[in-house]
């Protein structure tokens, strides 16, 4: 019966040649920590996409209560925060989630860096990785703000200082990012958001799959 | 790819009548002990997963993530601080050398450098060879790198009492309390504890005064005196408007429990 659904699917559109692309690879033995304990380091980058599936599926959870207007965002987030059925576990692991992400990233990155595995021909997926670390900063620096509380006002309205301080464009800079030249407020919250939700997860999607697309093509770095 | 006469389609598509077998690859001709991904790898990769997901979920569950007060951009006490990994840079700006006159070697040249060659390490480090003590230069500068990271951020974070910070923070649920202007008690509060304790004393530069737990006395003599962080002589005035603020504050308590 199975095997009829496969087929009648398969005719269709072709499908086993995709499947075979994206799960026929085979695993070498020095990356395997079956064989060799060791190599667990290898894991890093798998569990840093792990961490950004967590933080995708929380994330869209989050957004069934969050209100990103200045009135209203502390509100939703505490009202997530204690009253709604699970709400404080899915918001901590969104921030948990943030934290871990980039300490993965970070072990991922010092693997790759002191094992010299972005050297020829793995120098475009390296410079990709790195723009993935930089939206991934981005990512923090934007999801900051939305609680509304203390700390995320003042911490972006420094951060949004800073940006001001970059010589010729730095007010626009500044009002690109808080949509007014002055005041930290309404217009920065949905800017933020936006950037969030939108600009940023679009950009991350589009250099992960680069990211995956060629270490299937290459293949994983040799042993050292 | 087959090409040319004979090929069957389904339909009128392109797609080929004929089957593929759907096996994975023998992989016993590959060197070492190669094994496939699908599926031998992934379920041990499966089972790294969840161990990573339990530990993961336990530090969400011992640690509920921190909500602080509601902004208020009016407070100008406030210590902004950003996330903990962009502590080293905003530590980086508190050096002579990258603040003030020199703030664009802060903002701009030292983490552009810094970032530009990470992204950039493929075409600096170019020679053939992979072990860091074929590359010294490369690994050196990322040990420099590492180093200075983790010292700015230890040196931004070891001087901020995070306990302290948490708890005067804390978030205040919305006080269903009704304030009653009329209270003779009230005109003084709002003259003399109004500004640090808030309008409807749920507290701003001072704690809330609501759910405290002092006897009229006590609060008397706070009021005179201060209390921890508050200075004495917060209240100057007649015993008996003493007395009515002290009435006010604990009328307002009666009425929030």
């Amino acid at each position: 019966m199975l095997q009829k659904i496969y087929d009648w699917i398969d005719d269709r559109i072709d499908v086993t040649p995709i499947w075979r692309d994206i799960a026929d690879h085979e695993v070498p033995e020095h990356v395997n920590p079956a064989h060799h304990f060791s190599a667990f380091v290898y894991c890093f980058g798998g569990l840093t996409f792990f961490v950004v599936v967590i933080q995708i599926l929380s994330g869209m959870f989050l957004t069934m209560y969050y209100v990103p207007d200045i009135e209203n965002a502390w509100k939703s987030v505490y009202y997530l925060q204690t009253e709604v059925a699970h709400g404080q576990i899915v918001r901590g692991m969104h921030h948990w989630g943030a934290s871990v992400v980039i300490v993965m990233l970070l072990l991922h990155t010092l693997r790759v860096f002191f094992q010299g595995a972005y050297k020829k021909p793995r120098e475009l997926n390296w410079m990709v990785g790195v723009l993935l670390f930089f939206v991934m900063l981005g990512l923090g620096f934007t999801g900051y703000l939305l609680p509304w509380d203390n700390k995320a006002y003042f911490a972006t309205q420094v951060g949004l200082e800073i940006a001001e301080q970059v010589p010729f464009i730095g007010t626009q800079l500044k009002t690109l990012l808080a949509g007014d030249p002055s005041i930290v407020g309404a217009q920065t919250l949905t800017r933020f958001f936006a950037i969030h939700v939108f600009f940023l997860p679009a950009a991350l999607f589009g250099l992960l799959a680069a990211h995956f697309i060629l270490i299937r093509r290459q293949g994983i770095s040799g042993p050292l | 790819m087959h090409k040319g006469k004979g090929m069957k389609f389904v339909g009128d598509s392109r797609i080929s009548a004929e089957r593929k077998p759907n096996t994975s690859k023998d992989y016993s001709e590959y060197p070492g002990r190669t094994e496939a991904f699908w599926p031998n790898f992934l379920l041990k990769e499966w089972l790294a997963g969840s161990v990573f997901l339990v530990g993961f979920l336990s530090l969400t569950l011992a640690h509920p993530s921190p909500l602080e007060k509601m902004a208020d951009p009016t407070d100008a006490a406030y210590i902004p601080l950003p996330d903990w990994y962009f502590l080293f840079l905003y530590e980086l700006l508190k050096y002579e050398f990258a603040s003030g006159t020199y703030i664009i070697m802060g903002i701009l040249v030292l983490p552009g450098l810094a970032f530009g060659a990470l992204l950039l390490a493929p075409f600096l480090d170019k020679g053939p060879g992979r072990r860091p003590h074929q590359r010294p230069v490369a690994v050196a500068m990322m040990l420099l790198a590492l180093t200075s990271v983790i010292w700015l951020t230890y040196e931004s974070a070891a001087n901020v009492n995070w306990e302290q910070r948490a708890e005067a923070n804390k978030p205040v649920p919305a006080s269903n309390v009704e304030i009653d202007t009329e209270h003779p008690g009230y005109a003084i509060y709002e003259n003399s504890c109004l500004s640090c304790h808030g309008g409807e004393l749920e507290g701003t530069a001072g704690p809330s005064l609501v759910g405290i737990d002092y006897t009229p006395e006590e609060l008397a003599t706070i009021a005179t005196d201060g209390i921890g962080s508050m200075p004495p002589d917060q209240f100057t005035g007649s015993d008996e408007e003493l007395d009515q603020l002290v009435e006010f504050i604990i009328s307002v308590n009666e009425e929030a429990k």
